[in-house]
């Protein structure tokens, strides 16, 4: 049963050179407990669009949409009270900067308990209690004193893992990971790919990995969702997408994957959207 | 014969001290010996920290080593004791950020033409005409010639940072992760010319990245470095075939692979856990 579901959403942004469309008529749908992926390079409007759901984006952008529910309640228009009770606490997300997604100023600890006592509503001593749990179950070595070390004495991965020990905390129903392991190396990559999944697993939640790596791809996803310029490319389970990609671009993304080379030249994806307009 | 022949370089930092520590001495590159002759690419891959970009910028006659031998073609070359004008022609670096390795305040032809002033004595004229051809030669329009980097996509300053490089008719090209901050479609595009570059130059490139699928497209050697030895090195087919060291295998098993039946195991796996919570 479809958890969040959004139907031809419209994203603006006003400029000094006039309006521009980041989003185009996107459809998105993630079931409970399912692991969506949205791929697409930059610019395809994959982050914009779950920004816009959550209700992020500055005042300069206009949304239009035929339907933006989450459990059935409208997202759209909701006051803001209504969507404080969902977004932070059965929405959370996690951005591709873990460094810079926490505050350098106040420890891991503090920034972890504030959003237990204001989303999960514990009080102080409950919440250094949870905080801890949390450190524990993401993986955070010597979780003790990593609650008292402040962002820059942890590395890029346990910065990450404080994250998805904030997102996890109020138990959301589900969480939005933006490119959550792009600035980080291929093992730690692999090290919070498998958290995630992990976690996931656990709690049942529903998952929506935004990301450009068709990798990271083919390990998470149940099912995935192509994006260019702000439209909707395609859309299949990951195995037919990977079997038998339909659209050129989707053809064309696998295809310049350094690996799937044939012979010297890695095909472009100029080569196959020409080939698409014919 | 090899264009570059490094042995057994080595190179300390010095971490100052403060009231409360001690001063140390970090050896980032612990020995390592390599060569690369004309037209061959050796691709040097680790993780952040490993030490690869403190070698590359010794190779690029950028800092000077520590201890051990480079020798450019043949001649042995110590920073510390001047440059000539030649070896400098000789020895070009292309960085990680196009964003950051272009002036923003300096127009296409200038910067093509900056290294000529400072390196040769060509003529003005012929000057323009060479930073002209370069242009084209990378795949831009010399009308470009009086625009600047803003006005650039990713992928067009990395071209531009691969020009600049060129325009000394060097031997050896150092690139520091030149694709990785650039979307898959262009990056292709990018790998594409600097294959067509090498066999119309002859051109000896090191390589370095931590992206294994890219390296297994575009090297001919590799060296893997971890914490600053080099723990594997030998031919790419010989690498990829039978990796020796544990290290090498770790970074293999955690690159993210797009391989149907790992697929297609993976959602089985998916389902039957999803079919016993019921």
């Amino acid at each position: 049963m479809s958890l969040l579901t959004i139907r031809n959403l419209t994203v603006r942004f006003a400029t000094s050179t006039g309006s521009f469309t980041a989003v185009d008529g996107i459809d998105a749908r993630v079931d409970r407990g399912e692991v969506l992926a949205i791929v697409g390079e930059s610019g395809s409007g994959k982050s914009v669009s779950m920004l816009a759901a959550m209700g992020l984006l500055p005042d300069t952008a206009t949304i239009t949409a035929d339907e933006m529910t989450f459990d059935s309640q409208d997202l759209l228009r909701m006051t803001p009270r209504q969507r404080r009770q969902i977004i932070g606490r059965q929405i959370t997300m996690i951005f591709q900067e873990p460094i810079a997604s926490l505050n350098p100023s106040f420890t891991a600890g503090y920034q972890i308990e504030e959003v237990l006592r204001f989303n999960a509503g514990l009080s102080k001593r409950a919440a250094r209690a949870r905080a801890l749990e949390l450190f524990r179950q993401v993986g955070i070595p010597e979780p003790e004193e990593k609650l008292r070390a402040y962002p820059h004495q942890m590395s890029g991965g346990q910065c990450q893992r404080v994250m998805i020990a904030m997102a996890i905390a109020t138990n959301p129903r589900l969480l939005i990971a933006d490119e959550p392991t792009t600035a980080l190396d291929v093992t730690i990559q692999k090290q919070i790919l498998d958290l995630l999944m992990e976690l996931q697993e656990q709690t049942g939640m529903a998952l929506i990995l935004i990301t450009h790596d068709m990798g990271v791809v083919a390990e998470t996803a149940d099912r995935v969702q192509v994006q260019y310029k702000g439209k909707k490319m395609e859309e299949a389970d990951v195995l037919s997408l990977f079997e038998a990609p339909k659209h050129p671009y989707t053809r064309a993304l696998l295809s310049a994957l350094p690996e799937n080379a044939t012979g010297d030249r890695l095909p472009t994806v100029g080569s196959f959207m020409e080939e698409a307009a014919k | 014969m090899s264009v570059v022949q490094g042995k057994n370089i080595i190179r300390d930092y010095h971490v100052p001290g403060s009231l409360t520590r001690r001063a140390k001495v970090v050896r980032a590159v612990k020995g390592i010996s390599f060569s690369v002759d004309r037209g061959k690419t050796l691709a040097i891959v680790g993780e952040s920290g490993s030490g690869k970009s403190t070698l590359a910028r010794i190779i690029a006659l950028i800092d000077p080593a520590t201890g051990g031998e480079l020798s450019i073609e043949g001649k042995p070359v110590d920073i510390t004791k001047g440059l000539t004008r030649e070896m400098r022609c000789k020895v070009q670096m292309v960085f990680q950020n196009p964003y950051g390795s272009l002036n923003p305040r300096q127009k296409i032809g200038d910067v093509l033409i900056e290294p000529l002033l400072l390196n040769t004595d060509t003529p003005a004229a012929e000057r323009r005409d060479r930073a002209r051809e370069m242009l084209v030669k990378v795949g831009l329009p010399a009308e470009h010639f009086n625009r600047y980097p803003h006005m650039f996509s990713g992928g067009q300053r990395q071209r531009i940072a691969i020009a600049r490089a060129l325009m000394l008719k060097p031997t050896l090209l150092v690139l520091d992760e030149p694709v990785s901050a650039l979307d898959l479609s262009v990056q292709a595009q990018v790998l594409n010319l600097l294959a067509d570059l090498q066999d119309e130059f002859n051109l000896a490139y090191v390589f370095i990245s931590h992206d294994l699928s890219v390296v297994r497209y575009i090297a001919d050697d590799v060296l893997v470095m971890h914490q600053g030895e080099a723990v594997e090195q030998g031919t790419r087919e010989a690498v990829f075939a039978d990796p020796q060291h544990p290290y090498t295998r770790e970074l293999f098993a955690a690159t993210p692979v797009t391989d149907i039946e790992a697929i297609r195991q993976r959602v089985a796996r998916r389902q039957a856990l999803r079919a016993a919570a019921g």
